[in-house]
């Protein structure tokens, strides 16, 4: 059975230190890899590039990142606009050809994911080449995955079937997906990336102090159905996670004691911290 | 004649005949031999026996007997010593021995002694193969870096390639831990920091000296121009100008003063390896000539070492934990985890690279719970998540006591402990309750400080006091932004009062994140760099305590008294006086001792040597810096340094030093020694690394110990400062120092370059830290302090204070100032002396600057030099063509001021004026902003010291008032700025 490179990137697990920049950097910059690529301009390029994401409002907030690289599609629309220039191997691996590809700025514009860079002084359209040339030396990895300290870069050499089953068991999703370029890379807790959370605390009076209200039972519901539901923690604190963007009304219900005590309503834009409410 | 004459004679005979054969056999000793035409004798003192060897042309040829004027000449008392000395692998401390009790006498030129040690030495190194062959002409060598152990991949001179250490089959098997029914192993590698990932940019930097240069007006006999300093430009001088015009300037200030008119002084940090860091190479050389050391101030420390000494001794940590096994016992024991000021996902355990990441991935997996106190949600916070409560930036020691006054009212702390391991508690609980100052502690009280909501303290102490809590008090046990804040020294002192009532020691209750206290082998020795390497330091270094036992050599002493507080090293020139307190880890007074600046009998600075990393980026008010630069006050400044930038803009004379990928070096990762003893039980292997010289020197760089040499030669220093060896003969001497060679041989280490070090079996573990206290049974850790005389009761019984337990109120300071209004006897809250409660300021300049350590550089490395960590984002900002450095603000404070994302901004206060680059985040609270310190640039728009940085040198704006006035210490933290939106214009 004919096995692929695929890359595997876990957003939980990623930790945003940009070991895998600087190591395709370390690689690329400098380094001309015959057959592969030509050297990585020192500045401008980022063949593998970590995006910062913040959802919420202080104090609730959260921070993660997302790898954003050429997702070696297997409909790859640069393939197929480059004329040869581009080509797909057997591998799965997309390699642009640095001398066929020399003068074709308008390649830039096939990737969809914009991940494919311009080299203004060789005057080449460059990209993550999946570190091929050491794949084909057997190394096993490449320079990003082993510079991950945590493995939330993983390489997979795999079949059809494999990838499947591993696209279940994680949940794995790709990027965009509206492009319809069936990538080899998936993401593993993508909804850290695109889409919201709903968070509060609960707070109640007890003998003239306020205190945490640890415990509450917090429902979700949404267009009149019952969604999700939360204990929240000692702090009182709830969240509700994976929800659309701009995704309109939603109410919260607060049970405390056994009875419903509070309810809010809320239009969900983007991720939302609904801030204390009092019980 | 008797057989050890005729030994000598034959020695003497061979030896022309060796030195023939090896240049026969090596082009690069016959190199070598062509540089000199020298006559060099031999012989025995009495002249009854020798034999000259002259060298001529690269040919060598030998006579017997006494040459009448020999060009140098080396003159043994007896055949005796001659033979213990004129062999291989000699003791080098007969070597040592012989030369200090005058039996050996060594005559002639400094460097062509040197010259024929070198001649000699190469004999036996001639041909030793380092380094694996990888094919298509790639040679991969090993190296280590402060943010981990590397390979180091080279093609025709030139690195391609460095990556982290993947272990081969052969290496030592790891550890596991089996807590909870999973079974915890580490990957089989090392982990590196993204600036470990920057070294191959920072090597071919185009920011990098390649040779000695000379500010163009300045004119060692004429006018010196200090006015022009960080003004003019510099001009390429040959090797020889520059350490002329040095050699004859250190001859010269001696003569007209006096040494102690010779200032050194160093960045915090040096790149890696036991015999290049600053506390090895230099200080051999510094206390040679004699100078006036610049004191460090304990930076990473500050609260820990001038607070919470005072409770719990562990002065030769600075005041900082023991952390052996906590990584087992936080596994197997503990419930919740409260981090705080604690970021290890940042600063990385200092050396440890990303090994305590791999750790903390488990505390996930286990569930354990995770609460993160902190102005700014760091990046800890973020991956680990947990709650996140964020006090205004030095309040946290007000947060601390309401918690204590929670768990004394509700009854939620381990009365016994308290009874039998602790002393002075019912001071301290009176004083929370408010019966002494009518104000008790309570969590309405701190929320009026710290803006934490009362609630949430309330729910966080309930919680800490049911539940088994590690304390990661700082990134490692004894750092954290709290400890450098003005309020730090009371941070401090309440981390340990907490953990003294949660008590200290019993399972699942101790300080730590899983980023120290791996069950590595602690027995197998390997020194630290703190260790002193070849300095012969006693007394500035640890050596003392095992490296110069195992690897004897010729001590080196200051004979100047002096010193400068580097701290106000601006103070000392500008106003020539200055006073400070004492960095001393022998013992809790040591810090007590206010020393004054001159001192008595001592002339003021006039010559500055300065080496190393920048203090405009990492010290404090440093527009001050630049000021004292300028001052006629100092007669001549060097500056040795691997790239033009931050203060070697402002030096006379800069001297090019290389990279450590550039010479001989040897170390461990993450070892040391000194004030964080066994830190590399943070490591989840140990790595010891023989550091391949991988290329040679950019330019006409040299070694750190090469330059200090080549200045000994002209000093007639050389074999005192060299013991007549090369940095691989040290290296060699340090691996025979150590427990390496009971393991594998200097062959095979020299050529595989590191060793995996065996870890014991389960049963011969290190015992947890303060176990053995919490159970009042003699200590069993392994650590060798405090020393002897600081044990109250029985030797290893006890702490280090007076009592031997853990005080609330301490008797150091009840005996030194009980009425030290900064410090009392108690841990007390103080409202910082910049913040919030200095009302007029806070009108003026209404932000709070913290300046934590940076994440994706360290120090001045990594940043600048247009290293590819330029390139984060979250680093620096590229804007119209020039990175900026990054202030984060929250959105309410960036609207109120017009400010968007990635707009320029100007941060400032009364010291100063920085440019920087915006991200409004919700990572900061409204009120706080955000940047780290140690920018390696520093861009003056204007004139320097008094005009904006565009650098990103944001320690221009914080205080330089001393943490508490009796002490050495930086605030760094408690900081009031503004921030207005920089249209541009302002700044050409």
């Amino acid at each position: 059975m004919n096995k692929r490179y695929y890359l595997i990137y876990d957003l939980e697990k990623c930790i945003g230190c940009h070991n895998c920049m600087l190591a395709c950097k370390d690689e690329f910059v400098d380094n001309e890899w015959p057959g592969y690529t030509l050297p990585q301009p020192r500045h401008g390029h980022k063949w593998i590039n970590i995006q910062r994401i913040e959802r919420g409002q202080y104090p609730h907030i959260d921070v993660k990142y997302l790898a954003r690289l050429c997702l070696h599609c297997n409909n790859a629309p640069c393939v197929e606009a480059a004329g040869g220039a581009i080509y797909k191997r057997q591998d799965g691996i997309v390699i642009i050809d640095p001398q066929k590809a020399k003068g074709r700025e308008d390649l830039i514009k096939t990737c969809p994911y914009g991940m494919i860079w311009w080299n203004q002084e060789r005057e080449i359209p460059q990209k993550c080449t999946f570190c091929a040339h050491l794949i084909d030396q057997g190394w096993g990895k490449t320079r990003c995955v082993q510079a991950c300290p945590t493995g939330a870069l993983r390489l997979e050499h795999a079949s059809e079937a494999e990838i499947e089953r591993m696209k279940k068991d994680e949940k794995l999703e790709v990027l965009d997906p509206e492009h319809n370029t069936s990538p080899g890379v998936y993401y593993k807790n993508l909804y850290l990336y695109n889409k919201c959370f709903i968070s509060g605390s609960v707070a109640i009076e007890k003998e003239g102090k306020t205190e945490c209200a640890g415990g509450a039972r917090v429902l979700l519901l949404h267009n009149q159905a019952r969604i999700d539901e939360v204990l929240t923690d000692c702090f009182g604190d709830f969240r509700f996670d994976g929800l659309p963007a701009n995704s309109g009304l939603y109410i919260i219900e607060i049970y405390f004691d056994g009875l419903l005590k509070k309810s809010v309503e809320v239009d969900l834009k983007t991720s939302l911290n609904v801030g204390t409410i009092f019980l | 004649m008797t057989f050890k004459d005729m030994q000598f004679r034959t020695t003497l005979y061979g030896l022309e005949k060796l030195i023939r054969q090896k240049a026969k056999r090596y082009p690069s000793y016959a190199r070598h031999l062509a540089e000199k035409n020298i006559v060099a004798q031999i012989k025995l003192k009495d002249n009854s026996s020798g034999r000259y060897y002259i060298f001529e042309n690269g040919k060598v040829t030998s006579r017997k007997g006494v040459h009448p004027c020999p060009d140098i000449c080396m003159a043994f008392e007896d055949t005796d010593i001659a033979a213990r000395i004129m062999k291989p692998n000699r003791n080098q401390l007969d070597f040592i021995n012989a030369g200090k009790n005058m039996q050996i006498t060594l005559q002639g030129p400094d460097d062509l002694v040197m010259w024929f040690f070198e001649t000699l030495n190469q004999l036996f190194t001639l041909g030793m193969e380092y380094g694996t062959d990888m094919g298509n002409g790639v040679k991969r060598y090993t190296s280590n870096t402060n943010g981990g152990p590397v390979f180091v991949y080279v093609k025709d001179g030139k690195i391609i390639r460095i990556t982290p250490i993947e272990f081969d089959e052969k290496d030592a098997t790891p550890w596991s831990i089996k807590a909870r029914g999973i079974n915890f192993t580490p990957p089989r590698k090392t982990t590196v920091t993204p600036y470990a990932l920057a070294w191959k940019s920072m090597v071919y930097s185009p920011d990098r000296l390649l040779y000695p240069m000379k500010r163009v007006d300045f004119d060692p006999n004429g006018n010196r121009n200090p006015q022009n300093r960080g003004i003019s430009g510099y001009e390429r001088i040959s090797w020889d100008e520059a350490l002329d015009i040095v050699a004859s300037e250190i001859k010269r200030v001696k003569r007209e003063y006096g040494p102690g008119a010779i200032m050194n002084g160093s960045g915090s940090h040096h790149t890696w390896g036991n015999l290049g860091y600053w506390l090895s190479s230099r200080l051999r050389f510094f206390n040679s000539i004699g100078f006036t050391p610049v004191e460090s101030n304990p930076d990473s420390w500050e609260g820990w070492y001038w607070g919470a000494v005072h409770h719990w001794g562990h002065t030769m940590r600075l005041g900082g934990a023991e952390t052996y096994s906590t990584v087992e016992d936080l596994l197997k024991n503990c419930e919740m985890v409260v981090f705080w000021s604690s970021d290890p996902e940042a600063t990385s355990g200092v050396y440890g690279a990303h090994e305590g990441t791999i750790r903390r991935q488990w505390l996930k997996e286990l569930g354990i719970k995770m609460v993160h106190i902190d102005p700014y949600y760091n990046h800890t916070a973020a991956w680990l998540g947990g709650k996140w409560l964020a006090p205004k930036p030095g309040t946290d020691s007000a947060m601390a006591l309401a918690i204590a006054y929670v768990w004394i009212t509700e009854n939620l702390y381990d009365h016994n402990y308290v009874a039998t391991r602790t002393v002075g508690f019912e001071k301290w609980r009176d004083y929370i309750l408010g019966k002494e100052d009518g104000i008790p502690k309570t969590p309405e009280w701190q929320e009026k400080e710290t803006g934490v909501p009362a609630k949430d303290v309330r729910a966080l102490a309930r919680e800490w006091g049911q539940r088994k809590t590690y304390l990661a008090a700082g990134g490692i046990i004894g750092f954290g932004g709290a400890c450098r804040t003005a309020t730090g020294t009371q941070w401090a002192r309440a981390m340990v009062c907490l953990m003294a009532m949660q008590g200290l020691g019993k399972p699942g209750v101790n300080m730590g994140c899983l980023q120290q206290g791996t069950p590595v082998n602690t027995k197998f020795y390997f020194p630290g760099y703190a260790e002193g390497g070849l300095s012969g330091d006693l007394e500035g270094t640890a050596m003392a305590a095992n490296l110069y036992q195992r690897m004897p050599q010729l001590p080196t002493i200051n004979t100047v008294y002096q010193r400068v507080p580097r701290l106000k090293i601006p103070e000392a020139i500008l106003e020539g006086r200055c006073t400070g307190y004492p960095k001393n880890p022998k013992t809790i007074e040591g810090q007590f001792f206010k020393y004054a600046y001159p001192a008595p009998g001592y002339p003021k600075v006039r010559m500055y040597y300065k080496y190393g990393g920048s203090h405009f980026g990492t010290m404090v008010d440093t527009n001050r810096y630049t000021r004292a630069y300028r001052s006629e006050e100092l007669e001549f400044v060097v500056n040795q340094s691997i790239w033009f930038e931050g203060e070697a803009r402002f030096a006379d004379i800069i001297l090019p030093a290389c990279t450590s990928f550039e010479r001989w070096d040897i170390g461990e990762f993450a070892n040391c020694g000194g004030y964080i003893n066994h830190s590399y039980t943070q490591c989840n292997h140990r790595v010891v690394v023989l550091q391949h010289k991988c290329i040679e020197p950019l330019g006409e760089s040299k070694s750190d110990y090469q330059i200090f040499l080549e200045l000994a030669k002209r000093l007639g220093l050389a074999i005192p400062y060299s013991e007549g060896m090369t940095e691989l003969d040290w290296c060699k001497r340090m691996f025979d120092a150590s427990d390496l060679p009971k393991y594998i041989s200097w062959k095979q280490f020299l050529k595989k370059g590191y060793f995996v070090v065996p870890n014991p079996p389960e049963e011969l573990r290190d015992p947890v830290a303060y176990r053995w206290y919490a159970e009042d049974r003699p200590k069993d850790t392994p650590e060798i302090s405090p020393l002897p005389a600081d044990y109250t009761e029985e030797y290893g019984r006890g702490l280090q204070t007076q009592s031997g337990k853990i005080e609330f109120e301490c008797s150091s300071l009840k005996r030194f100032d009980p009425d030290d209004p900064e410090r009392p006897v108690i841990c007390k809250y103080i409202p910082a002396w910049e913040g919030p409660h200095t009302t007029e300021l806070y009108k003026k300049y209404p932000l709070q600057l913290i300046s934590p350590h940076p994440r994706y550089s360290f120090h001045t490395m990594g940043d600048g030099k247009d290293s590819f960590i330029n390139e984060i984002e979250d680093h620096r900002v590229l804007i119209d063509g020039h990175y900026y450095w990054v202030i984060r603000i929250n959105p309410e404070d960036a609207a109120a001021r017009g400010i968007k994302n990635k707009d320029l901004v100007k941060v400032f206060n009364d010291r100063g004026e920085v440019i920087c680059a915006a991200q409004v985040t919700g990572r900061v609270r409204p009120g706080t902003v955000h940047a780290y310190e140690s920018s390696a640039l520093y861009e003056p728009v204007g004139e320097p010291g008094n005009s904006a940085d565009r650098g990103g040198c944001i320690n221009l704006l914080t205080p330089s008032r001393m943490i508490i006035e009796k002490s050495h210490g930086m605030a760094a933290n408690s900081c009031l700025v503004e921030i207005t939106k920089w249209e541009g214009g302002e700044v050409a």
